[in-house]
């Protein structure tokens, strides 16, 4: 068959390549300016190569972030997915109160990440928080502006208040897609309850599973706004996360060179773990297609 | 193993059953021998899988009691009752190997590891898989994980009953075959009482030794595929049963004939008066074309479907058909039909009549 030949088709792609030019490649590219660039101001750049990237690689003030970030997104992954599994699988299958969990479930989810910050930071505030004034009342003492451990644990709380049931819907989707019949099979084969979970319920929700544990990876790894409404990163740097250094390193010191650097490395270690994700994702359809 | 008896055993889906139209199984006793091969048959929805899931204990019955041996065990667990049952669809455990699946109702009951292996590589080699046995079951062709269901499911020896809800659905018409003179097979074997629901009438004769006709939640006709063909229980089972099904024409019965709107059918018995809706019913197999003697027949179509000849035809407006045998010559001077008397059957409001001497 002979192909057309007209290369006026060209125009038909020029609407998308615009809005991918302004709202991904310029923004990107300019970061990327900024990361080889240096300014002692009066908007005079000279190029520094690749300075400011060595400079960050060997930042104590990075390793900290980071480490602190690694935590964050290791310790919410450990609760929220487990719990997520056994939310699901205590959800009821069928009826109104199926519908009455869902809307539930799914309440937390829409709710703004500032005013989730917002809740949680009045929620425990010793002085007129519900939380805070009822903990010290009875004796404990709780104070997640003075105390880092204290900071964390309101951090980490509200984020498996604000997450867990994204993992939990996920986990019961793929839950709702196992035919009865598997269940009645494993009732005549006299499997216990581990064995229907291990041998079913796991394998028709590793696909869903990985989704929401990638997606709950991201999000935490570049967690902001929840941690800055709360605790603004303190006390000390004890809850300072790398979304929120970036933003102090960006705005508040206005270092445009080390935070264009340090945000196009944050960007890969992203994009890294996407890719090994995407990877196993893919590997484990394969498996299934076979 | 043990004789599986149901008694005043009735279901409903509904918690609160206003009616029989209600109920999907209607009251029904039944005794289910200890290792016989029994055949449940019926058209979908006529509650076949329903009895089936009550035996094995996955569906509690809204009323009535099963009794295996003296045993009750309405009341048990499925696990309890010792049962296996393979589905319409194929159930395997995909993260496990095709040995793992087979050796799974074993290993969960404690089994023996020499014994498992044994007995799985005896079961592999009956159902074909011996080469197999190391595979992931994921990614296996349907009919392969069929295959290993119906392994899994034969692969205790020691269980009450083996039940089968139409399981070679999924299966390609030549595997068909084989799995079926193999399950028979096996049940000459070992000698478990089997229990398959199918609605393939082929199925189920070659199967059973005891063809059970469901009907609308009734158990319709208990019997051997001969009786099923002689002496339908129910014109159901005169319909269900045969190719095409039995013909059935309103007819008034006195004495040892009936007439069909006014013209004389001689019949094999003497009946009783019938009140009621009356019909005669005669398998195709027993109607013979003739020219002149019987009922005037108006032949619609010919069907030659190799082994012997369909003739769809009508009689007094009801729609008739006659099997001609290979090598008779079908032409327009056969005009009228006769039936043989002693297999015509007669049915009032449905239900089979016995007749007595001529």
């Amino acid at each position: 068959m002979d192909k057309t030949q007209n290369n006026k088709a060209w125009f038909l792609v020029l609407p998308v390549l615009v809005i991918v030019a302004f709202s991904a490649i310029i923004p990107l590219m300019t970061v990327v300016n900024y990361s080889v660039n240096d300014t002692f101001g009066n908007n005079e750049f000279f190029l520094v190569g690749l300075e400011w990237f060595e400079e960050m690689v060997t930042s104590s003030r990075l390793h900290e972030a980071l480490g602190r970030q690694i935590l964050f997104s290791a310790i919410i992954l450990a609760i929220e997915v487990p719990l997520g599994i056994y939310i699901a699988l205590n959800m009821p299958k069928k009826g109104f109160w199926a519908s009455v969990c869902l809307v539930l479930m799914s309440l937390p989810l829409l709710i703004p990440f500032n005013v989730v910050g917002t809740i949680w930071q009045i929620f425990g505030r010793v002085d007129i928080g519900l939380l805070g004034h009822y903990l010290s009342k009875i004796g404990i003492d709780y104070n997640y502006t003075n105390d880092p451990l204290d900071a964390w644990i309101t951090v980490i709380v509200m984020d498996v208040w604000h997450w867990t049931s994204l993992v939990a819907l996920l986990c019961y989707a793929g839950l709702q897609s196992i035919p009865n019949a598997y269940y009645q099979a494993a009732r005549v084969d006299q499997a216990s309850r581990w064995s229907v979970f291990r041998y079913i319920e796991l394998p028709k929700m590793a696909g869903v599973l990985l989704i929401a544990i990638l997606l709950r990876f991201m999000d935490s790894f570049m967690i902001y706004t929840e941690p800055f409404v709360v605790t603004g990163g303190g006390p000390g740097n004890s809850t300072t996360f790398l979304s929120i250094d970036l933003v102090k390193m960006a705005i508040g010191q206005f270092d445009l060179g080390p935070a264009a650097a340090f945000s196009l490395m944050y960007f890969l270690v992203i994009l890294l773990v996407s890719w090994v994700f995407y990877t196993v994702m893919t590997n484990l359809d394969k498996e299934e297609g076979k | 193993m043990a004789q599986i008896t149901l008694s005043k055993l009735a279901h409903s889906y509904f918690p609160k059953p206003r009616g029989e139209q209600d109920f999907a199984l209607k009251e029904m006793d039944h005794v289910w021998q200890d290792g016989g091969a029994y055949a449940l048959l019926g058209s979908s929805g006529c509650g076949k899988t329903t009895l089936l899931n009550i035996i094995s204990g996955l569906l509690k019955p809204s009323q009535g009691r099963v009794l295996f041996g003296d045993r009750d065990v309405t009341d048990a667990e499925t696990s309890e009752r010792n049962i296996a049952q393979v589905f319409q669809f194929p159930v395997v455990y995909d993260t496990m190997t095709v040995r793992d699946n087979l050796a799974f109702p074993l290993r969960n009951r404690g089994m023996d590891a020499a014994y498992i292996k044994a007995r799985v590589n005896q079961i592999a080699a009956m159902i074909g898989m011996d080469a197999m046995l190391d595979r992931k079951a994921r990614g296996l062709t349907a009919d392969a994980k069929q295959k290993i269901s119906l392994g899994r499911g034969m692969v205790r020896e020691d269980v009450n009953a083996i039940l089968f809800d139409e399981p070679l659905t999924v299966i390609d018409p030549h595997m068909k075959w084989e799995l079926r003179t193999q399950l028979k097979q096996l049940h000459r074997e070992f000698g478990h009482t089997m229990i398959y629901v199918t609605h393939d009438q082929t199925e189920a004769l070659t199967f059973a030794d005891k063809v059970v006709v469901m009907y609308d939640g009734r158990v319709v006709q208990m019997g051997t595929p001969e009786d099923l063909f002689e002496r339908p229980a129910h014109t159901f089972v005169g319909y269900f049963i045969g190719s095409p099904g039995m013909n059935l024409l309103p007819a008034d019965i006195r004495g040892d004939t009936a007439y069909v709107q006014g013209a004389p059918v001689p019949l094999g018995a003497s009946y009783a008066p019938i009140a009621g809706k009356s019909q005669i019913g005669i398998r195709p197999e027993y109607a013979v074309l003739t020219r002149g003697d019987g009922l005037p027949i108006t032949i619609r179509r010919v069907e030659d479907v190799g082994r012997h000849r369909i003739i769809r035809g009508e009689v007094a407006g009801t729609s008739v058909n006659v099997i001609a045998p290979e090598g008779m010559a079908v032409d327009t001077t056969l005009t009228h039909v006769r039936f043989t008397p002693d297999r015509i059957n007669v049915y009032a409001d449905d239900w089979r009549v016995e007749g007595g001497a001529a």
